[in-house]
């Protein structure tokens, strides 16, 4: 335990250099933001996720996230377990029925200025779920989108550029 | 041969096979004949291996463990009823009321008649049957079992969670710190998959296999692939087989390597989630040069692969079966040396093994438990019975075992992709593409059991004479191991509960459907 933690520390970090803030999701962004939120944020967001029946696999990019290699706490941007503590809801899925009102609910929860975020195909447009009995299709359907990103499930750095880029927005001044 | 063996010979007296069933068979039995079935159940031991509907008609399949026999049976229903066999496997009761909740079969004398998947918000009831009906006006609560006692006390949970985890319900009852009994409701996440895949042609509806339970979806596409093969009867090329284990057990390393930190991390121990978790990252990154995707979603598919390894790609694994060797084993020794984690895992979350076979659970959590079944060896699937592996088993039961059995399982894995990256390339790259063409055209009933990292899927389709899915029933190992996580739970502190949920690790998606 203890050689691991020493080569931990002397080997230098893991984590790799963060990607660009994504274009078009700074281009979606623009404009959205006004300024006393602005303020409000600085370079910090809280996030809350949800899962308004995803496959699961928008999750497990959301989780590699947190690990060394992208290590999305370095850029002030956290996940919480509340959605009263957050700025930001990410949501995953195409919107299960049986999900709705717990989404609405989530999102309610969640104080101004607020976000909504939808990760991976299934949230942006329905993906192969829309049309069913079971699912509402894309979560814009139920509640404001702020930002999309796209992908089945989309990579990390693709959740990584669009985070940024929802954060230089919010902290540009 | 199987004439003399205890499964065939009841169900050759009672039922009547049914043509074009592969490649176990499929067997129609009559009302009394059901009724036999379930009186012969009540004193054997056949595993249920799954449980499922159609508009008029409901179907079952069991496993003689012992042999390895596998058998379909079938029951016509006219009437929309039939006898349940929850009192008998209970592992069948949420299977039936999720054939309740989508066709409206009404399983008779059940242990349990509540809905289950039907939460009243579909806007519909029994959509799936022949006359779906209006919603129920104004529906009340759901009805949680009642609990009586001195001192006790209620904690929902869910179906939002604390961390980035699935949807799904937990109603504690606690006394003081310790859970008397853990309730579970599920369901939140039904999209309608088996619905969604009816009328579609195979190709589409392997797509929406792969959706099933993201964190299984090289298991899961491989079950629906090969229940398609076997009902049209269609050899996929051999390099395709090999390549479909070598994607199976990337995806098995992958998950449980992000199990066993995260299982640490539950007893906070955080250390071994960002070590985990990198060498997770090492194993998508190389399946992603390999593949073209990170979880190699819609990488199998039915008829063969979608994709051949690059050229490069039996360097990238030996580099990475070279790299986890090195880098896993320190890990395991810290996770073996250190008494604080071992104080929060060992004796944890106990499941007996009587349990696990009463419900049939596999994976880590039947494993953990004594029940020796891993589909790659019985019934087995090519290519497995061309390589050497062990299946891991211990009996403690707590959550330190199915930590340690997932632990082996990784090692397991690890020699499995070396040993296939030493066969494959012997093994023809054939003229162009890894796959043949699935024929449209044709029907057939076929049916496939495949170990996923979380344990046996059962996969069952019919396909019409177009070649489009008549009716599929993808059946997650998860159904056979949430009503154990209830069991596990009870004596445990309210503390431990993230820590045996995760040594479990079901999958909602896969579940809910
Ligand atoms: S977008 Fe893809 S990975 Fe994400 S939930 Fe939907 S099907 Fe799963």
């Amino acid at each position: 335990m203890l050689k691991h933690i020493l080569t931990s520390l002397t080997g230098g970090p893991v984590t790799e250099a963060a990607p660009s803030p994504a274009d078009p999701a700074l281009a979606e962004l623009a404009g959205k933001l006004d300024k006393a939120a602005k303020a409000r944020l600085g370079r910090s967001l809280s996030i809350r996720e949800v899962d308004a029946g995803s496959c699961n696999g928008c999750e497990l990019e959301i989780h590699a996230l947190s690990n060394p290699i992208y290590d999305l706490e370095r850029f002030g941007i956290r996940f919480v377990a509340s959605p009263r503590h957050a700025d930001v809801l990410l949501v995953t899925g195409p919107v299960a029925r049986n999900m709705r009102e717990a989404l609405i609910r989530t999102w309610d929860a969640t104080p101004g200025p607020k976000w909504l975020v939808v990760c991976g195909d299934c949230a942006v447009s329905g993906g192969l779920f829309a049309g069913g009995y079971a699912c509402v299709g894309p979560v814009e359907e139920v509640l404001p989108v702020d930002l999309r990103i796209p992908g089945c499930p989309p990579r990390p750095t693709d959740l990584l550029a669009g985070l940024l880029a929802l954060l230089e927005t919010s902290a540009a001044r | 041969m199987y004439g003399e063996e205890p499964l065939f010979g009841l169900l050759n007296r009672i039922g009547t096979p049914v043509e074009s069933h592969r490649p176990w068979p499929r067997y129609r039995l009559g009302r009394d004949g059901w009724l036999r079935l379930i009186e012969e159940l009540a004193g054997n031991g056949w595993s249920l291996l799954g449980l499922w509907g159609e508009p008029k008609a409901v179907h079952a399949a069991f496993r003689e463990d012992f042999s390895g026999d596998v058998a379909v049976v079938s029951l016509d229903c006219p009437q929309g009823r039939f006898p349940s066999l929850s009192a008998v496997r209970p592992a069948a009761n949420r299977l039936e009321r999720a054939a309740h909740d989508l066709y409206g079969l009404v399983a008779e004398r059940t242990t349990d008649p509540r809905p289950w998947l039907d939460h009243d918000a579909w806007g519909v009831r029994r959509p799936l049957s022949e006359q779906p009906a209006a919603p129920v006006p104004s529906p009340g609560p759901y009805t949680f079992l009642p609990v009586e006692g001195e001192g006790l006390h209620q904690i929902p949970v869910g179906p939002v969670h604390a961390g980035i985890i699935e949807p799904g319900h937990f109603r504690f009852t606690a006394n003081g710190e310790t859970v008397v009994r853990l309730e579970e409701r599920l369901g939140y996440v039904h999209r309608g998959v088996e619905g969604l895949m009816q009328g579609r042609p195979v190709a589409e509806a392997a797509r929406l296999a792969a959706r099933i339970s993201g964190d299984a979806t090289v298991a899961h596409s491989l079950a629906f692939a090969r229940a398609v093969e076997a009902a049209l009867g269609i050899e996929v090329p051999a390099r395709a087989v090999w390549l479909r284990a070598l994607m199976a057990e990337l995806e098995r390393v992958a998950n449980h390597l992000g199990d066993i930190g995260a299982i640490c991390n539950d007893a906070a121990f955080a250390f071994m989630l960002a070590q985990t978790s990198q060498l997770r990252e090492r194993v998508l990154r190389t399946a992603d040069a390999c593949f073209g995707h990170r979880l190699m979603m819609d990488r199998v598919i039915p008829g063969g692969v979608a994709t051949d390894l690059p050229e490069r790609g039996a360097g990238l694994l030996r580099d990475l079966v070279a790299e986890l060797r090195k880098r896993f084993p320190p890990l395991v020794a810290i996770y073996d040396g250190k008494a604080s984690l071992q104080d929060r895992t060992v004796t944890t979350g106990f499941v007996s093994a009587e349990l696990v076979t009463r419900f049939g659970a596999g994976g880590h959590v039947g494993r953990a438990s004594g029940r020796d079944q891993d589909s790659r060896r019985s019934p087995g699937y090519a290519p497995y019975d061309e390589l050497t592996f062990e299946v891991p088993v211990l009996t403690e039961g707590d959550v330190n075992a199915r930590v340690w059995v997932r632990i082996r399982e990784v090692e397991q894995s690890l020699s499995l992709i070396e040993q296939i990256v030493v066969r494959l390339p012997a093994i023809s790259r054939g003229l162009d593409h890894p796959s043949v063409p699935v024929e449209a055209g044709r029907g057939g009933e076929g049916m496939a059991l495949v170990e996923s990292f979380r344990g046996e899927i059962m996969t069952w389709v019919r396909l019409d004479g177009e070649g489009a899915v008549a009716r599929c029933h993808p059946r997650d190992p998860s159904w056979f191991q949430w009503p154990l996580l209830e069991a596990a739970i009870g004596g445990n502190i309210v503390a431990d509960f993230p820590l045996c949920n995760k040594s479990f690790n079901c999958s909602y998606a896969g579940h809910d459907l």
